[in-house]
């Protein structure tokens, strides 16, 4: 593995780590308890895909998955603009999800090419994993397709897929609190 | 000195955290062992990749492998090697008999939503084809939830990856 392929193993760790996170915050709220299930599961594979590129990526840079994950800077970090947004709204929930499987795929496809073995069969694995969570993407495009307020919300969101991973909105750093704020507070010695 | 069958034979004796109805060695995740002076070594791969059972499962083993006298150096792979088509015949048939409907063998290409609605699925109670896809997410990643029409009951399948 290179450097370039690191920085974008980390990309992606990134915006797993983050989307996961937004998505389990549905957990208990959602519009149906199918849906509760549906997005604490999602969540919970995407943050096992974050934890396993991070791994990967420690071991080429040093140090740990964890230090990766939560011992950054907020504005270190390379997710990009649309994982960040803490969506209140059902629709745009669907819509963030919509995009983001499709552009996951097309990069895990790429990824899947890797000439590193171990990156190949990763992505090959979370790839399997993803089909899910596109099946279920599709299954609410299906539905909402014809309703005004999700067409717009696709519209309003699909730009911030392509916003730089050097720019970060406002709610990141707020999710970077939270997210951090437990091992943060550690007295000095911890042990995780 | 521990032997690799005698290993075997003890990790075999490890239930998925889980769904305990199911043995490590049964759900296909030991994929080689190895023994050399001692050192005890477990090739290992995970079901999904967010299990939260990993460390479980992790702990377990090696605790299994110091009570046979080894040291166990259990080695994680993330590749995509584990398959539910590891599943071992005699752990889909304990999977059925407990009310998990075994997964169905992997495809060429990846599972679609016409697939997973159609009635390709065996309730595990009944044994009836005419079920319906609930929710393609369960109580954990590697689960669906069904309901059959003929005896009225939910069930899980187990997905197939």
């Amino acid at each position: 593995m290179n450097e370039q392929e690191a920085r974008s193993l980390l990309d992606i760790a990134d915006d797993e780590l983050i989307l996961g996170w937004r998505d389990s915050e549905w957990t208990g709220i959602a519009p149906l308890l199918e849906e509760d299930v549906a997005f604490s599961s999602i969540a919970q594979n995407e943050i096992g895909h974050a934890r396993a590129l991070y791994e990967l990526v420690a071991r080429e840079r040093g140090g740990t998955a964890d230090e990766l994950a939560f011992d950054r800077a907020p504005e270190e970090y390379r997710c990009a603009q649309i994982v960040e947004l803490r969506l209140l709204d059902w629709e745009k929930t669907i819509a963030r999800h919509v995009l983001y499987e499709e552009a996951d795929a097309i990069r895990l496809e790429r990824l899947k090419e890797s000439d590193d073995a171990e990156v190949a069969g990763l992505a090959a694995k979370i790839d399997r994993e993803e089909t899910y969570h596109r099946l279920h993407a599709q299954m609410w495009f299906e539905r909402l397709k014809d309703e005004p307020r999700f067409t717009a919300a696709l519209e309003e969101l699909r730009p911030l897929l392509e916003t730089g991973r050097d720019e970060h909105s406002p709610e990141l750093a707020e999710l970077w609190e939270e997210m951090t704020m437990v091992r943060r507070s550690q007295p000095a010695g911890t042990k995780w | 000195m521990v032997t690799a069958a005698q290993v075997w034979e003890a990790l075999a004796e490890i239930p998925d955290p889980e769904i305990p109805v199911i043995s490590l060695v049964d759900l296909g995740v030991i994929r080689d062992v190895g023994v050399e002076n001692g050192t005890v070594r477990v090739d290992f791969t995970p079901t999904f990749l967010g299990c939260p059972a990993l460390e479980v499962m992790r702990d377990a083993m090696a605790e299994r492998i110091r009570a046979l006298g080894g040291e166990p150096e259990i080695n994680v792979s993330t590749d995509d090697s584990w398959s539910t088509d590891r599943i071992t015949p005699q752990g889909r048939e304990r999977l059925r008999t407990s009310g998990f409907a075994p997964p169905a063998p992997r495809a060429a290409a990846a599972p679609t939503l016409v697939q997973l609605r159609s009635n390709a699925f065996r309730c595990p109670y009944c044994g009836s084809t005419d079920t319906r896809l609930d929710n393609i997410f369960g109580p954990t990643p590697c689960r669906s939830l069904r309901y059959c029409s003929s005896c009225k009951q939910p069930f899980e399948q187990f997905k197939t990856i």
